[in-house]
């Protein structure tokens, strides 16, 4: 392989980070069904109970975030979304720790899952947007490409001699006046 | 023989198949020397056109010597004739084609009734490029069959790189006709958004054409570079949202005479609501195409301009702002190239200098790199803008 560029770089579809995201974006939309379609086993498991309308509109929320993750070229935005989203599955589940005395057990575990998963997402989001500036940045010098072996100015113009086919002019009445 | 294949979406491969043969009197078989991926392809290898089988060879830019001629095509070709191949497929009789409008040859797609369903009527065939428009393998590969060849070749002269000759295939004859369909005065601004391969060469047509001023819109920074390089003043809309605005501001609030979309169905979402809306359209199913660009370009136009589209469009779009295009009286003009309507000029230009067209390549690679390059491409990794494939 001859590149007349340097080294590979950019938010492509091997970086590792993307490939997480792609695992995130899955993770999501389980998630996000168990939200939907389990939701009282669910409040019922970590003393939520009265909660179901909540966790049905946060299960909404994790298909809709995983869809876009795995249809994005970028997830970088999607996956910052998943940071914000898990702000407020743990501020939903602390909100379970009064009165819950029962179940206090089954609350630390689903908060302390929910704490990983937020760190993962933290770290993906941070890689993927660090790998975005990285790729904003031009990795090739283009700026030699003129194309034009004359140079531009003696170029400019040089083909006004095309007679523009018939079929090809705009009409008449949309022309410039006096051309 | 070995050739890039289709087997799904995001999903091509470099495999060992068939060696293709004569199945026509029209036919010839050409040992190809260059070829190259574009951004059609793209559209394919995404899988947002429908019409691919798996198994499908790609490509459309090909260029190569002949090895095998057919009777009937014996009186234009021979046996060591050097060609490039347009990606339209004409056989130079029927209506359409005496008119000039290849592109939308009337019996080149031997899948007929799927082109008139599609489209309502058929148009062209063309090389590698889904079953709607005839199935026919690709030449992106290291032999190709090329039906009615009588009429479908551009003989090249030796002594000319395949660098210089490869692009009038499609890319540079596709940014030329979208130029020229703008019909542009010198007193032209011409606006282009998408500085991909077809950007670049609508770009460095409209200043051959004699634009007073070209103005290039895209977000990756070499290719702005690069068109820069070219004669255009650019905008990077990631970090101006506002394009119609900005474009405005450019031509003291009256907008550019002319626009070019040289983007096509995957313009990229840039936090702006109708693109967010198109793509969400285009995941449920409801649209297979997103217009974000078409939309910008009908609203900044200026009354009474052209609207030129070379981008690649393939079904159906929502949410289009046909009052403004009406009320304006704006002039579209789209269409697939008519590739052997200009390139005996497009060549006579490249060998005296005008114009030397490999400005754009910027990765060369063997046959067996060809499914890893799409990727580079399609994610616009390590300054790839244009990949040339050697087989």
């Amino acid at each position: 392989m001859s590149h007349s560029t340097k080294g590979a770089r950019g938010i492509g579809a091997h970086s590792t980070n993307e490939k997480i995201a792609r695992g995130l974006g899955w993770f999501s939309i389980g998630l996000g069904i168990a939200e939907l379609f389990a939701t009282r086993p669910l409040t019922r498991a970590i003393g939520l109970e009265g909660k179901e309308t909540i966790v049905r509109a946060y299960g909404a929320r994790e298909i809709a975030t995983g869809v876009a993750i795995l249809m994005s070229h970028d997830p970088t935005p999607w996956i910052w979304g998943r940071v914000g989203g898990d702000a407020l599955d743990l501020a939903t589940l602390a909100t379970g720790l009064e009165g819950n005395a029962g179940r206090r057990t089954n609350l630390g575990l689903a908060m302390a899952a929910v704490t990983g998963v937020t760190m993962l997402d933290l770290a993906v989001a941070r890689g993927l947007t660090a790998e975005k500036s990285l790729a904003d940045e031009p990795v090739a010098d283009y700026s030699d490409r003129t194309g034009f072996p004359r140079g531009i100015e003696a170029s400019r113009g040089a083909a006004r001699d095309l007679d523009v086919p018939a079929d090809f002019r705009i009409p008449g009445p949309l022309r410039p006046y006096g051309t | 023989m070995k050739a890039l294949v289709w087997r799904g979406t995001q999903d091509i491969r470099c495999e060992t198949v068939p060696d293709p043969e004569i199945e026509d009197a029209r036919d010839v078989v050409i040992k190809v020397t260059s070829c190259a991926i574009c951004g059609s392809d793209l559209h394919l290898y995404d899988h947002f056109m429908p019409g691919m089988k798996s198994g499908d060879i790609m490509g459309h830019e090909t260029m190569g010597e002949v090895v095998e001629v057919g009777s009937a095509a014996k009186s234009k070709l021979k046996v060591g004739d050097r060609i490039v191949v347009p990606f339209t497929i004409i056989c130079g009789e029927c209506d359409q084609c005496r008119r000039g409008n290849f592109s939308v040859c009337e019996r080149s797609n031997r899948n007929k009734p799927l082109g008139d369903a599609a489209f309502g009527h058929t148009t062209a065939g063309l090389f590698g490029y889904t079953h709607l428009t005839g199935g026919y393998a690709g030449g992106q590969a290291e032999y190709l069959r090329e039906p009615f060849s009588d009429a479908t070749h551009i003989k090249v002269p030796q002594g000319i790189d395949d660098d210089k000759l490869l692009f009038l295939t499609d890319i540079f004859p596709t940014g030329w006709q979208a130029a020229v369909q703008c019909d542009i005065q010198p007193t032209d601004t011409v606006v282009n958004w998408g500085c991909g391969p077809v950007g670049q060469m609508a770009i460095r047509s409209a200043i051959l054409l004699g634009a007073k001023r070209v103005i290039a819109i895209d977000r990756v920074p070499e290719r702005l570079a690069m068109a820069e390089a070219g004669g255009a003043e650019v905008i990077n809309y990631d970090e101006e949202p506002n394009i119609v605005a900005r474009l405005n501001d450019m031509t003291d609030g009256k907008g550019p005479e002319k626009c070019i979309d040289s983007v096509g169905l995957e313009a990229h979402a840039t936090g702006a609501v109708d693109a967010i809306y198109d793509r969400v359209q285009q995941a449920t199913l409801m649209a297979t195409d997103r217009i974000h660009v078409l939309r910008q370009m009908i609203m900044v136009c200026r009354p009474a301009g052209v609207l030129s589209i070379p981008g690649v469009y393939g079904g159906i779009a929502d949410k289009f702002p046909i009052g403004a295009l009406m009320n304006k009286g704006l002039t579209v003009r789209t269409g697939q190239t008519h590739v052997n309507r200009w390139t005996d000029d497009l060549l006579r230009r490249i060998e005296e200098g005008q114009i030397d067209p490999s400005f754009v390549i910027t990765h060369t690679v063997g046959l067996e790199d060809g499914p890893e390059m799409y990727k580079t491409f399609r994610d616009k990794q390590d300054g790839c803008i244009k990949v040339v494939i050697k087989p």
